[in-house]
């Protein structure tokens, strides 16, 4: 569930034409983590042998998930806005998500320094236990200096 | 699938749903293949820049390396992506991106490729990745 001390960054996340356009949900924000999910789409196909949603919207949806999770974290106890920015993204697919699954991805900033946040994420179509990728990666925080 | 590469290009590019939605194309120039990402609102990740969604070029980077190995190959089932790490060098900014592959190493059941994308300038890359794809058939 949402913490209310954090800002309320799903208010941001409307404010993103990409996240609107592949649908993306926000399913919940603590500090340090994030889920977040995207609904099955026939235009967000990948594969139309299978049906499978692409591999593309996973790169997406896990982008803005762990940029979701770092922004929390750093979030904590700071005032003064900033923003972060993607410096490597890795992705293992480990299986082909359901044909007509939608996909949910959690993101956890397990650390972040005053300038990197290092993150983990999977994404699964229902089982955590069970995933189809998993991602890890590094941010910039642009920290705007505090009044 | 088709007969020429650029038939075999063209039909991958129009097969993909996702590939509509992004609204990417290619283009064919002799063996030399460049995806193109015209800018389009729907794209834009960081609205405040504005920047292009780093996910858009992950996937953009992405989908050039399956069209550059549909370019290559006969077979018509589409590759698996086995793994990307993708590198940001710059913000994508609200311009036309482009991309060009090279198929570091076309086994008989993995292919390696690196992509680069650029926007204005090819010698100042916006984003690049590295990737498996486990080729079909295998």
């Amino acid at each position: 569930m949402s913490d209310p001390s954090l800002p309320d960054m799903s208010l941001g996340m409307n404010s993103v034409p990409q996240a609107q356009a592949i649908g993306l949900e926000m399913i919940s924000v603590s500090p340090g983590r994030g889920v977040m999910r995207v609904p099955f789409r026939e235009d967000l196909v990948g594969d139309p042998a299978t049906g499978v949603i692409a591999g593309g919207v996973v790169t997406t949806l896990l982008d803005h998930c762990c940029g979701m999770a770092v922004g929390s974290a750093a979030a904590m106890g700071t005032e003064g806005s900033f923003s972060t920015a993607t410096l490597d993204l890795r992705i293992d697919y480990m299986r082909p998500a359901a044909p007509g699954a939608s996909v949910t991805a959690e993101a956890h900033c397990y650390k972040h320094t005053h300038a990197i946040g290092f993150v983990r994420a999977i994404a699964h179509d229902g089982n955590p236990d069970d995933p189809v990728a998993t991602a890890q990666a590094a941010f910039f925080l642009n920290r705007a200096t505090a009044r | 699938m088709s007969d020429s590469p650029d038939a075999r290009l063209q039909a991958f590019l129009a097969s993909v749903p996702y590939i509509r939605f992004l609204g990417m194309k290619a283009e064919l120039a002799g063996d030399e293949m460049t995806a193109i990402l015209p800018f389009s609102p729907h794209l834009i990740g960081n609205p405040v820049l504005p920047a292009l969604h780093g996910g858009v070029l992950g996937a953009f980077m992405e989908m050039t390396a399956l069209a550059q190995l549909s370019v290559l190959s006969t077979e018509m089932k589409l590759p698996k992506t086995i793994d990307v790490t993708i590198e940001y060098l710059r913000p994508g900014r609200a311009l036309t991106t482009y991309a060009r592959a090279d198929v570091r190493k076309l086994g008989r059941r993995v292919a390696n490729v690196h992509v680069e994308a650029w926007q204005e300038a090819r010698s100042s890359p916006v984003a690049a990745i590295r990737g498996h794809f486990l080729l079909a058939g295998s």
